[in-house]
C-alpha cells in the first residue's frame, strides 16, 4: 500500500498536469460547464464578449481592451476547470494504483464445454465457473450443477462447513467462501465491477459524482448571490444611463466592463474550486487507505459527535503483558521472577512471552538450558485453568511449578495442603482493583507470589483523545472485559466513556441512544455480529478483514484494517468542510476591492461639471492608473486567484486540535481578512504590471 | 451636538436597556404560557388579568379552536388568507368612502390605483403613503381600515416570528403553533394595552382626538385658514407601537397635532422601537438562551449606533454649499438636529418610516445611512416581529458560511442549516433586493417614472431609490421630492411592498416548518458558538457585505455623488 504515497510527494505529477490540462478545456461542453450555476455564468459571459469583439472586428473595430477581457474570462472558466480536472486526475491515480494492488484471484470459466483460467474480475454476470476443492468461489453466485462442503466461516464467522447444492434453497454461494470438498459449477448473479473500489473511482469521476447534501445546500448559496450580483450588475446599466443623462458626460460602459463586474462579483473563487475541494477530501481519503462508499459518508465524519471504539486493537495493544511482580512474603521479587521464568518458557501465549521478557529485562534472567533436566510441561486446559512445568530428576519431580488465575491455584494450594498466604490474597485484589489481571505463580504447591499482567494502553493514544475531547467529540470505549478492569482502562486511555461486559447488541443500543439525542456516531468494526451497528452508525468503518456483511453495512472501509483509523478520517471530513467555509469566505470578502475598483473605474467622468474627473474618481483608493488598467486588473486577479488557490483545495485547510472558537478565530483571520486584503494587493499590483507593459 | 443632546441619547438608548428584558419577558409568557382555559390570577400591573377574557369572546365570537396545532403550510395558509381578506377590506373601504358615515368633510371615493397601493401599504406594515390624509381620508377609513391594519400587520409580524421560535425549539414536531392564536394575543395582551397608554400619554401633551369636522379660524393676518383635526391619537399610537408610521396627517410626525412636543417626541421615538428591541430578548428566552437573544440585540444596536454616528457627524459637520454646519433645512425647530438625526436613524431602522423631519433635506451621508438601513432589509431591531425574522435569516446565511469553517456542517441552535433552508434563506433576501433595483431600473429608464421627480441628478435618483427601498423594505417613509401619486408609481411600489413582505413571510415560515421536524443536535466544544462577540462581527460582516454592498454601486451614483460634489461646494 506504500505506492499510493508517491502521489503525496509532489502536488502536481507531470502526467496528472497533463491530462488535467487537456480536460480543461474537454469541460468547456456546456452540459458540463451547467453543472456549476456559478460558473456557468462565467461561461455565457466569456461566450457573449467574444461574440462582441468578433462582431466588432468585422465592423473593423479592433479592441485590444475587449479582446484582453475576452481571453481573461476564457481563462477564468479554464481555470475553474483545471482545478477540477486536476483534482479527478489525482484521485483517479490514487483508486488506479490502489486497484492494481488488490489481489486477484483467478477463476475457472466454464463455457461451451472447455475451461479456462481468468481473472475473477473480468467474470461477467450469468458466466459459469467450476470449483473445486480448495478453490475460493469468485463471486456471488448459485450452483446450477453439483454439491459441495463449503467453508463460509469468513462470512457468517461459522467454522463449521455448509453443504450447498443445485436446486431447493441451499443453492446460493458467496463470493470469497472457499469450497472443501467435491466440485461443483455457479453461475454468477452479481455484477462485476461493481466492487468498493470500482464505486470509489466512481465518485471522483466527473460524469457519476453526485453533490453531497452540504455541497448542495451550498451551490444553492453561491447561485442565490450569483443572482443578487447578476440584478445588481444588470440594474447598474439603467442607472449609468439615468446618470450620464442627468450629468451630460460621456459614460463608457459597455458591455464586456459590465460582465467583468458581473464576474469579478460572483463568488468565481468557491464556484471555480468547490468540486475540487470535495473530490480532494475523497482523494485524501484514499490516500490513507480508506474507500469512502460516498461522498456524504466523509462529510458526515466532520460532524460525528461519539466515537464507539472496540478496546482491543483500538485502545489498547490487545494482549495483555506482564509488567510487575509481587512476591509473597519471605520469596524474593528475584526468584519469583525465575520460577515465573521458568514456567513460562514453554508458554508460546504472548502473555507467556511477556514474563520471559519481564524477567530478563528487570532481573537480567537469560533462557536456559533446559536440556539436562528431565522436564514435563503442563499445558493449560479449561479444567485445571493453570499451566506450568515440573522439572524431573531421576524420574523423581523435584520441582513443581504452576502459574494460573487466582482462584485456580489457590484451589491447588490449599489442596497441596498449603496454605494460600493473607498478604498474596490483598496483592491480587489489589492488582484486580487496578483493572490488570493476576496470575498466582505456585512453587512445589506453595503460592510464591503473583506476576501482573496488564493490558497496556497504546502509546498516544490519550493525548489523541484529548485533541479529540477539544474539537468536542465524546469517545466510548466497547470492551466484553468486566466493570473493574474496564474502568481502569478506560480512566488510563481517558476516554469519555465505557460500556463494559459488552454484547454486540449494546453497540447498537449505544448508537441509536446516542442519535436520538441528536448526536452522530462513528464505529469501527470487522465482525459480521457489527453489521447492524455499522449500518445504525452515521459513519460506519468496515475494516477490509472484516466480514463481508461488516463491509457491506458500512459506509468506509479501511484497508489497513487499523481500528485507529476512526480518527484520522473525522480529521478528513472536518478539513473537507473547513476548506469550504475558508475559500467561501475568502470569496465573499474579496468583494470589497473589487468594487472599489471597478466602481469608480466606470463611473469616475460622470458628474464632472467640465472637469477631467468626476466626484467618484475619489473613491479610487488604490489610485490605479486608468479605468481599463483598473478592469482588467480586477478580472486578472479574479481569474489567478483561481490557480493560485488549487494547491490549497487539493490540500486542504490544516487541521487542528483546538475549540471551535479558536479555530474560528484563526481561520477568520486568515481568509476573512487575508480575503480583504488580498486583493487590494493583488489588483495593485498587477495594475503596475499592466500598465509597466502598456497592455492597456 | 451639545452634551444635553449626547446626554439624551444616552437616556434614551439606557430605558429602552432596562425596559428590553422586562417586556421580553412578559412577551415570551404571553406566547408560550397556556392562559386562556384557566382563571388567570395575575398581578394587578400585569395586562393579561384584564384582558383575557376578551381573548376567550374573539375565540368565541370566531369559532376559533385555540388548542388546534398547525404545520407550516397550514399556518402560511391561515397568514395569507388573513391579510388577503385584511388587504380586501380596506381596499374597499377607500372606493366607497364618499357614502358611508364619520365623512364630515365629505371627501370623494379615492381612485383605483391609489386605493391598491394604499391597501397594499397597510396591510403590509408598510403605510407608504401616496396620499395627503387630511384631504383624502375619511374618519371611518382611518379608523376602520388604516387603524385595524395597524394593528394586525403588527400582530401578523409577531405571528411570523413566533411561528420561526417554535421552529427552532420544537424536537422534531411540525407544528408550529396556531397563527389565530398568537394574533389575537399579539394584539389583545401586546399591541392594545400599549396602544392605550401610550395614545393617552399623547392627548394628554395636545395630540388631537375627535370626531369634529376641521376648523376655520382666522389667522393674525385675517386670512382663512382650515385646521385639519381628527381621531389621531389613537392611530398614532399603533403607528409607532406597531412600527407602522403612517402618519394621520401628511406631515406625519413633524405635524404639531401628531407630535407637539419634545416630550411626545421622545415618547413616539421610544414607542417605535421599544417592541423590537424587547422582541430580542423574548426570542432568546424563549429559545432557553437569554444570551443568544441579547447577542442579536447587540448585533442590532451596533448597527444601529454606527449609522446614527454618522449620520450625527455628517448633520454637524461644515456644508460647504450652504457655508454653516448643523443645517436646519427640512427640520422642526421644536425638535433641533439631534432629535430629528435620531428620529431619522431609528425609524429607518424599525421599518416605522413615521418622519419628523424632510429626509430629502438630510446631508447625503446622513440620508445614505437611511436608505442602507433600509437595503439592509429592515434588520435593525427592524420591524415589529419582522425584524428579527429578517435578521434571523442573516444568521442563517452567516452560520451556513462561517459555520463551516470550524469544520462541521453549519447549524444553528443545535439544528442543521441545509439546502431548504438555505434555499429560503436565499429567496428572502433575494425578494427585497429585485424590487428595490429593478423597480428603481424601470422608473429611471421611463418618462413615466421620471416625470414625477421634483429634483434632477443623482439627489432625483437617490429620491427613487428611495422609494422603491422604502417600498421592499416595507419602511413606508419617503425621501419626499418624488409626487408618487400616479398610477405607475402606486401600482409599482404597491406590488413592490406585496413582494417586501409576503416573499419573505413564506419563506420563514418554511424555515420554520422544516427546521422543526429536525433534531436538536447538543452542543459540544466543537459547536459553531453564534452567542459570542466574534459571532456577533461575523454576522454585520455578512449583513455589511451581502445586504449593504450589493446597492453600493446604485448609492455610489445617488448619496456619494453628492457627498463628493457637495464637499466641492456643488449641488443641483
Amino acid at each position: 500500500m506504500k505506492n499510493n504515497k508517491e502521489y503525496k510527494s509532489s502536488l502536481f505529477d507531470k502526467h496528472i498536469v497533463y491530462n488535467a490540462l487537456i480536460d480543461s478545456f474537454k469541460k468547456m461542453n456546456p452540459r458540463v460547464q451547467l453543472k456549476n450555476p456559478v460558473m456557468f455564468v462565467v461561461y455565457v459571459g466569456s461566450i457573449f464578449t467574444s461574440f462582441l469583439f468578433i462582431e466588432e472586428l468585422i465592423a473593423g473595430n479592433f479592441s485590444g481592451f475587449n479582446l484582453q477581457i475576452t481571453i481573461w474570462l476564457w481563462f477564468t472558466v479554464l481555470f475553474a476547470n483545471f482545478a477540477e480536472a486536476i483534482a479527478e486526475g489525482r484521485g483517479k491515480a490514487q483508486a488506479e494504483s490502489l486497484r492494481k494492488l488488490k489481489t486477484n484471484t483467478f477463476a475457472r470459466k466454464f463455457e461451451n464445454g472447455k475451461e479456462s483460467k481468468i481473472l475473477s474480475s473480468e467474470l461477467k454476470l450469468h458466466d459459469v465457473v467450476i470449483c473445486e476443492v480448495n478453490d475460493i468461489i469468485p463471486a456471488d453466485g448459485e450452483v446450477i450443477e453439483g454439491i459441495a462442503t463449503v467453508d463460509e466461516s469468513a462470512i457468517t464467522g461459522e467454522s463449521a462447513p455448509v453443504i450447498r447444492e443445485s436446486g431447493g434453497d441451499r443453492s446460493a454461494v458467496t463470493g470469497g467462501t472457499k469450497v472443501l470438498s467435491d466440485k461443483i459449477f455457479v453461475q454468477i448473479t452479481s455484477e462485476q465491477g461493481n466492487t468498493f473500489l470500482d464505486r470509489m473511482i466512481a465518485l471522483v469521476e466527473g460524469a457519476k459524482r453526485k453533490k453531497t447534501p452540504n455541497e448542495i445546500a451550498l451551490t444553492i448559496l453561491l447561485s442565490g448571490l450569483t443572482i443578487i450580483f447578476l440584478l445588481a450588475v444588470v440594474t447598474l446599466y439603467p442607472f449609468a444611463m439615468y446618470a450620464k443623462n442627468a450629468s451630460g458626460d460621456t459614460l463608457n460602459l459597455t458591455i464586456p466592463i459590465l460582465v467583468s463586474l458581473l464576474v469579478c462579483l460572483i463568488p468565481t473563487t468557491i464556484g471555480g474550486l468547490l468540486s475540487a475541494i470535495g473530490i480532494s477530501g475523497m482523494d485524501r481519503l484514499v490516500s490513507h487507505n480508506v474507500i469512502a462508499k460516498s461522498g456524504r459518508a466523509v462529510e458526515a465524519s466532520g460532524d460525528i459527535d461519539v466515537l464507539l471504539l472496540d478496546k482491543t486493537g483500538t485502545i489498547t495493544l490487545g494482549n495483555r503483558m506482564a509488567t510487575e511482580f509481587y512476591p509473597t512474603h519471605g520469596i524474593t521479587e528475584n526468584h519469583l521472577a525465575e520460577i515465573s521464568q521458568l514456567a513460562s518458557l514453554s508458554d508460546d501465549t504472548p502473555e507467556g512471552r511477556s514474563i520471559v521478557i519481564l524477567a530478563k529485562e528487570k532481573f537480567n534472567i537469560r533462557g536456559r538450558d533446559l536440556s539436562q533436566f528431565q522436564i514435563k510441561h503442563i499445558p493449560f486446559t479449561a479444567q485445571t485453568r493453570m499451566s506450568g512445568i515440573d522439572i524431573f530428576t531421576n524420574e523423581k519431580i523435584e520441582t513443581s511449578i504452576r502459574k494460573g488465575a487466582a482462584y485456580s491455584i489457590k484451589d491447588y494450594v490449599i489442596s497441596s495442603e498449603n496454605e494460600f498466604p493473607q498478604d498474596l490474597e490483598k496483592i491480587v485484589m489489589q492488582v484486580a482493583m487496578e483493572g490488570s489481571t493476576p496470575l498466582v505463580v505456585s512453587e512445589n504447591g506453595k503460592a510464591i507470589g503473583v506476576i501482573k499482567l496488564k493490558d497496556i494502553v497504546k502509546g498516544g493514544i490519550k493525548e489523541r483523545f484529548e485533541q479529540l475531547r477539544k474539537i468536542g467529540i465524546k469517545t466510548i470505549m466497547i470492551t466484553g472485559d468486566n466493570q473493574l478492569t474496564a474502568s481502569a482502562i478506560a480512566a488510563e486511555a481517558g476516554v469519555d466513556d465505557y460500556i463494559a461486559e459488552a454484547k454486540p447488541e449494546d453497540k447498537l443500543r449505544k448508537i441509536r441512544e446516542e442519535q436520538a439525542e441528536g448526536r452522530l456516531v462513528a464505529m469501527i468494526g470487522d465482525g459480521t455480529n457489527d453489521a447492524p451497528a455499522l449500518a445504525q452508525a452515521d459513519v460506519g468503518v468496515a475494516m477490509n478483514t472484516g466480514t463481508q456483511a461488516a463491509r457491506e453495512a458500512g459506509n468506509m472501509v479501511d484497508l489497513d484494517s487499523n481500528p485507529t483509523k476512526l480518527i484520522e478520517i473525522v480529521e478528513i471530513g472536518k478539513q473537507l468542510l473547513m476548506t469550504r467555509g475558508a475559500l467561501t469566505t475568502f470569496s465573499i470578502a474579496n468583494d470589497i476591492a473589487k468594487y472599489f475598483a471597478i466602481i469608480p473605474a466606470i463611473f469616475a467622468g460622470l458628474y464632472a461639471f467640465g472637469g477631467a474627473t468626476g466626484p467618484l474618481s475619489k473613491l479610487n483608493i488604490m489610485y490605479l492608473q486608468s479605468p481599463e488598467s483598473a478592469i482588467l486588473s480586477s478580472i486578472i486577479f479574479n481569474a489567478i486567484i483561481i490557480v493560485a488557490l488549487i494547491p490549497l483545495a487539493l490540500k486542504g485547510v490544516k487541521f487542528r486540535a483546538m475549540s471551535s472558537s479558536a479555530i474560528l478565530g484563526r481561520n477568520l483571520l486568515i481568509y476573512g481578512l487575508g480575503g480583504v486584503i488580498a486583493p487590494f494587493v493583488g489588483i495593485k499590483g498587477i495594475d503596475l504590471i499592466i500598465n509597466f507593459l502598456h497592455l492597456v | 451636538m451639545n452634551a444635553f443632546d449626547g446626554l439624551q441619547i444616552i437616556v434614551f438608548f439606557g430605558i429602552l436597556i432596562l425596559l428590553t428584558p422586562i417586556l421580553g419577558n412578559y412577551m415570551a409568557k404571553v406566547f408560550s404560557e397556556d392562559f386562556s382555559n384557566q382563571r388567570t390570577k395575575k398581578k394587578f400591573w400585569n395586562p393579561i388579568r384584564y384582558f383575557s377574557w376578551f381573548e376567550k369572546l374573539v375565540y368565541k365570537i370566531c369559532g376559533i379552536k385555540p388548542d388546534e396545532p398547525m404545520n407550516w403550510k397550514t399556518y402560511a395558509v391561515s397568514l395569507l388568507v388573513f391579510n388577503f381578506f385584511g388587504f380586501l377590506l380596506l381596499f374597499i373601504l377607500q372606493l366607497v368612502q364618499k357614502w358611508m358615515p364619520a365623512n364630515p368633510q365629505d371627501l370623494n371615493n379615492i381612485g383605483l390605483a391609489l386605493s391598491f397601493n394604499t391597501a397594499a401599504s397597510f396591510v403590509t406594515n408598510t403605510n407608504w403613503q401616496s396620499y395627503a390624509g387630511e384631504t383624502t381620508m375619511s374618519y371611518a377609513v382611518q379608523m376602520l381600515g388604516l387603524t385595524v391594519q395597524n394593528f394586525l400587520s403588527a400582530a401578523t409580524g409577531i405571528t411570523v416570528i413566533m411561528a420561526l421560535i417554535r421552529g427552532l425549539k420544537n424536537k422534531t414536531n411540525g407544528d408550529i403553533g396556531n397563527f389565530r392564536v398568537d394574533l389575537t394575543r399579539s394584539v389583545v395582551y401586546v399591541l392594545m394595552p400599549l396602544s392605550i397608554v401610550l395614545a393617552l400619554l399623547l392627548v394628554s401633551q395636545g395630540v388631537v382626538q375627535t370626531f369634529d369636522s376641521y376648523v376655520t379660524v382666522q389667522t393674525l393676518e385675517g386670512a382663512e385658514q382650515t385646521i385639519a383635526v381628527g381621531p389621531a391619537a389613537s392611530q398614532i399610537a399603533i403607528k409607532m407601537l406597531g412600527t407602522n408610521g403612517g402618519g394621520f396627517f401628511n406631515a406625519n410626525s413633524a405635524h404639531p397635532f401628531e407630535n407637539p412636543t419634545p416630550f411626545t417626541n421622545f415618547l413616539e421615538m421610544f414607542a417605535l422601537i421599544l417592541i423590537p428591541m424587547a422582541l430580542t430578548y423574548t426570542f432568546g428566552k424563549m429559545i432557553g438562551s437569554v444570551k443568544q437573544g441579547w447577542t442579536i440585540f447587540i448585533a442590532m444596536f451596533v448597527l444601529c449606533i454606527v449609522g446614527l454616528a454618522i449620520m450625527l457627524y455628517s448633520e454637524y459637520s461644515y456644508n460647504p454649499v450652504l457655508q454653516h454646519a448643523g443645517i436646519m433645512e427640512g427640520k422642526e425647530t421644536r425638535f433641533g438636529v439631534m432629535n430629528s438625526v435620531l428620529f431619522a436613524n431609528i425609524t429607518t431602522n424599525v421599518s416605522c418610516g413615521a418622519v419628523n423631519c424632510m429626509h430629502s433635506s438630510l446631508s447625503p451621508m446622513a440620508g445614505m445611512i437611511a436608505t442602507i438601513n433600509m437595503m439592509l432589509g429592515e434588520i435593525v431591531f427592524g420591524g415589529v416581529g419582522a425584524g428579527l425574522y429578517g435578521m434571523l435569516i442573516f444568521v442563517i446565511l452567516t452560520v451556513f458560511i462561517a459555520g463551516l469553517m470550524v469544520g462541521r456542517t453549519p447549524e444553528f441552535l443545535g439544528k442543521k442549516i441545509e439546502a431548504k433552508e438555505v434555499k429560503m434563506a436565499i429567496v428572502a433576501v433575494l425578494a427585497p433586493n429585485f424590487v428595490i433595483l429593478v423597480f428603481t431600473a424601470i422608473a429611471v429608464s421611463l418618462p413615466v417614472g421620471l416625470s414625477s421627480m421634483l429634483n434632477t441628478g443623482a439627489h432625483g435618483f437617490s429620491e427613487i431609490l428611495y422609494a422603491f427601498t422604502s417600498a421592499a423594505a416595507n419602511n413606508g417613509s419617503a425621501f419626499a421630492g418624488l409626487n408618487a401619486n400616479t398610477n405607475f408609481y402606486n401600482i409599482m411600489l404597491g406590488i413592490g411592498m406585496l413582494i417586501g413582505r409576503f416573499a419573505i413571510i413564506v419563506p420563514v415560515l418554511a424555515i420554520a416548518g422544516s427546521l422543526s421536524v429536525k433534531k436538536i443536535v447538543p452542543q459540544s466544544s466543537g459547536t459553531f458558538k453564534t452567542d459570542t462577540g466574534l459571532f456577533i462581527f461575523l454576522l454585520i460582516a455578512i449583513i455589511l457585505i451581502v445586504g449593504a454592498l450589493t446597492h453600493f454601486p446604485a448609492l455610489s451614483l445617488g448619496s456619494i455623488i453628492e457627498h463628493f460634489l457637495m464637499l466641492s461646494g456643488k449641488t443641483f
